[in-house]
């Protein structure tokens, strides 16, 4: 938690400190609703009201970095609402065959340790059975989260079916995270839209060479409760740490090097495996 | 008790045509017939039919030219099976319970119940004069099994009551010796058999040795292909199941009225009343009512029915008298109705809805187990499943899928200092990669038509092939983790050296995307 509360001091710091950064001049979203405050994003807003249950990432098909942000967005959730539960739930990872065929399939190995056993694919055959499996997830109260692929822009997948998965997601609680390979932005429902890609990874402290703790450029483009903006997102193992994108990569940097010194993989996988540990 | 309708189809058209045996109609020769494939075929003969040459089983045509005279009539097998089975419990006056035994007997177990009737013979000549009464020609054996029974009543001789009863202390194999093979209900190939084998008579059987008879009929399973069980079901040594006749009685309820009603706000509530008796009634059943009958007795002896098929069965008592109330506009109640009887004539089973929990299942989501159901249900069993570790060093087969909600064998875990991509493409696409020397690191490779420049590699993590599962040729895998010009990370493997003698050089693949 520590981190966590450093990495957002950090970034309340850094708005403070790039006060002519345009984002923090109210928007047409903002304008339209005079008289409210519209609230900034940044991680753990899932625990209060302003919790967004039907997210969509548009992200390319040639990457996992649309997968892998949906990822630590729900486990951002989920740590803040499953912090004092018991049980851990299941979460559902529904697939269309063109998905599956771009970009694979989940990789029990590679998934975050949190929701390794947890994962429930589907394999669905059409964007129709997608749907459907959607929205049956998040009819069902046993399930953490419902993660969609869908590539493209369907016909299948129209204002009307994506109203009814906000609709599913709002009444019952279950928050949707609907990757969107190689689409274009069209009409549809959805709480909060982002595009996402890879960003450079964080240089590990050993091997320099070597690729480091991914991070993800986040443009959050369209939102019901939220101005736009854009972050550079990065799971750092408890929590979700964003920044902002132009606030300078050497300060942040070394600054986030200070927060949270990555001994890269070696120090991780001794304290997890080493024979010492035990 | 095996009774045997020796002429149940014949007999029922007689009742039908409204003759004795032998009168009327039935003086002449008639047939009846069933259309087949190869033309209409016999399937009974009247006396006079089979005095002309008529038998069942043989065509028509042949009939025809042995008496061209010859009437025809269409037999109905269905409308006999729906006789037998009325006649089964009716039967039942005999024993407690009774069985079809298709296509033209019944079976009644009386046990311990002769003696009701003035003993064994007493009780057959009952069975006779009470079938007679109806006009139905019967045979009737009692024995100890249902086979013995039904053996005597096709095949016994038939001098006297005390020939159609076997005893339980009698010597069955003995009594029975004297009967032809095909009273063991036996298939009509399995007794071309026996006919060939020159068994004619039960006796002959147990002369023949059981082993011999074993070794010619062994793996027929079926009672009806196998003369040896069908023979220890004769005698007792086997089981017997057979399957009883129960009666299902429709739901009624009824209303006698003290004062007679005339006016109509009084109907439509005893109507309710009735339909909340239905309703009861059909709930302890577990079934739903398709079609209703109401019926009013008037004072002066008429009865008024209406009736009402629904599109779903239902137990709403609300719902049906709201669809009888239109029904019930132009009932004329003359001096008054004084009752009223509603009997659902076709019921369906409706499982017991519990309306407060499906209502909290809409309002708080579905258990885990249901979802995974519909989602089955649509989708096919394959496709919903969980990732589950295996034990594999070769990266594809390191993961497998298993259904869901079945529990997680134990395996090996991976090393954590082996970092695995988050997807893996369901088949490695192959790529071409640019490197400064063969077995070193790739400095650029192209992929789905892109240019990805390597700025950051981590490798070679080397996997060498399963010998116990590949063939020999299999080459080792060289896997690099890679970050390109835009931070996407990607696990690439060279297949093979370039110096192992399996193949030329070695290529390059993309199996897995880092997040």
């Amino acid at each position: 938690m520590g981190i966590a509360k450093e990495s957002r001091l950090e970034h309340k710091k850094n708005i403070g400190a790039d006060s002519m950064d345009l984002s923090v001049f109210p928007k047409a979203a903002q304008l339209v609703l005079p008289g409210q405050h519209v609230p900034r994003w940044q991680p753990g807003l899932a625990r209060g009201k302003a919790r967004q249950l039907h997210n969509e990432l548009f992200a390319s098909a040639d990457e996992a970095a649309g997968a892998a942000c949906a990822l630590a967005l729900a486990l951002d959730g989920m740590r803040h609402t499953e912090m004092d539960r018991l049980e851990e739930k299941s979460v559902l990872w529904v697939q269309d065959a063109a998905s599956r065929r771009k970009t694979g399939v989940p990789y029990r190995p590679g998934l975050p340790r949190e929701l390794r056993h947890r994962v429930i694919h589907v394999a669905a055959a059409k964007v129709e059975d997608a749907l459907f499996a959607l929205e049956e997830g998040m009819r069902c109260r046993d399930l953490a989260c419902v993660i969609g692929e869908v590539a493209g822009n369907p016909q299948a997948l129209d204002l009307t079916a994506s109203r009814r998965l906000s609709l599913a997601a709002e009444k019952y609680g279950v928050p949707l995270f609907l990757i969107r390979h190689d689409a274009a932005r069209d009409t549809n429902s959805a709480r909060m839209r982002w595009q996402v890609r890879s960003a450079p990874s964080l240089q590990p402290r050993w091997n320099t060479l070597a690729p480091g703790q991914p991070r993800w450029h986040a443009e959050l483009f369209r939102a019901r409760s939220h101005a736009p903006g854009e972050w550079i997102l990065r799971d750092d193992g408890s929590s979700l740490a964003a920044e902002r994108p132009g606030a300078g990569t050497a300060s942040a940097q070394t600054g986030e090097q200070a927060a949270t010194p990555d001994h890269g993989d070696l120090a991780g996988a001794a304290g997890a495996g080493s024979l010492a540990a035990l | 008790m095996a009774i045997w309708l020796v002429q149940l189809a014949l007999d029922r058209w007689r009742h039908s045509e409204q003759c004795q045996r032998g009168e009327g109609a039935d003086s002449q020769p008639l047939v009846l017939i069933t259309e087949t494939a190869h033309g209409p075929r016999v399937d009974a003969a009247n006396d006079a039919g089979r005095e002309a040459g008529a038998e069942s089983g043989m065509m028509l045509a042949d009939a025809r030219t042995l008496c061209p005279r010859l009437k025809v009539a269409p037999s109905d097998p269905a409308g006999d099976l729906a006789f037998l089975e009325r006649l089964a419990l009716w039967a039942q006056r005999w024993g407690p319970w009774s069985a079809i035994d298709a296509p033209d007997g019944l079976l009644v177990d009386v046990t311990a119940v002769a003696h009701l009737f003035g003993g064994e013979e007493r009780l057959l000549e009952d069975v006779h004069t009470r079938f007679a009464a109806q006009g139905l020609t019967v045979r009737a054996a009692i024995a100890p099994t249902a086979g013995a029974a039904w053996a005597l009543s096709h095949y016994g001789a038939d001098n006297g009551p005390a020939s159609a009863i076997l005893a339980p202390d009698d010597d069955g194999a003995a009594r029975l010796a004297s009967l032809p093979v095909a009273a063991l209900r036996l298939d009509a190939d399995v007794l071309l058999v026996l006919r060939r084998l020159g068994l004619k008579q039960l006796g002959d059987m147990a002369q023949l040795g059981r082993d011999a008879v074993q070794r010619r009929f062994r793996g027929r399973r079926a009672p009806s292909a196998n003369p040896l069980m069908r023979m220890d079901q004769l005698l007792g040594r086997l089981p017997e199941p057979l399957l009883p006749v129960v009666a299902v009685e429709a739901p009624l309820v009824q209303r006698r009225l003290m004062e007679p009603i005339r006016h109509r706000s009084l109907l439509d509530q005893v109507l309710a009343d009735l339909a909340d008796d239905m309703v009861r009634e059909l709930e302890g059943r577990g079934e739903g009512a398709r079609r209703l009958e109401l019926g009013m007795w008037r004072v002066d002896g008429e009865v008024v029915l209406r009736r009402l098929e629904l599109a779903a069965s239902t137990r709403d008592a609300a719902h049906i008298c709201r669809l009888f109330s239109a029904r019930l506009d132009d009932v004329d109640a003359g001096f008054g109705i004084e009752m009223l009887r509603l009997r659902a004539s076709w019921s369906e089973p409706l499982v017991l809805a519990q309306a407060e929990l499906d209502a909290a299942a809409e309002e708080h989501g579905t258990s885990l187990a249901a979802c995974i159901d519909r989602l089955t249900v649509r989708l096919g069993a394959r496709a919903v499943r969980r990732p589950v570790p295996r034990a594999s060093h070769v990266p594809e087969r390191a993961q497998g899928w298993q259904p869901p909600l079945e529990p997680e064998q134990d395996s090996q875990h991976l090393f954590d200092f082996h970092s695995r991509p988050l997807k893996i493409l369901e088949r490695p696409e192959k790529i071409a990669v640019l490197y400064a020397s063969p077995d070193g690191y790739p400095r650029r490779f192209r992929w789905r038509g892109d240019v990805h420049e390597v700025v950051r590699v981590e490798g070679p993590e080397r996997i060498a092939p399963e010998w116990w599962r590949e063939k020999g040729s299999a080459r080792l895998r060289d896997y690099y983790r890679i970050e390109d010009g835009a931070g996407r990370r990607y696990w690439i493997y060279r297949a093979g050296l370039a110096d192992d003698g399996r193949g030329g050089m070695p290529d390059w693949f993309l199996q897995g995307m880092f997040g």
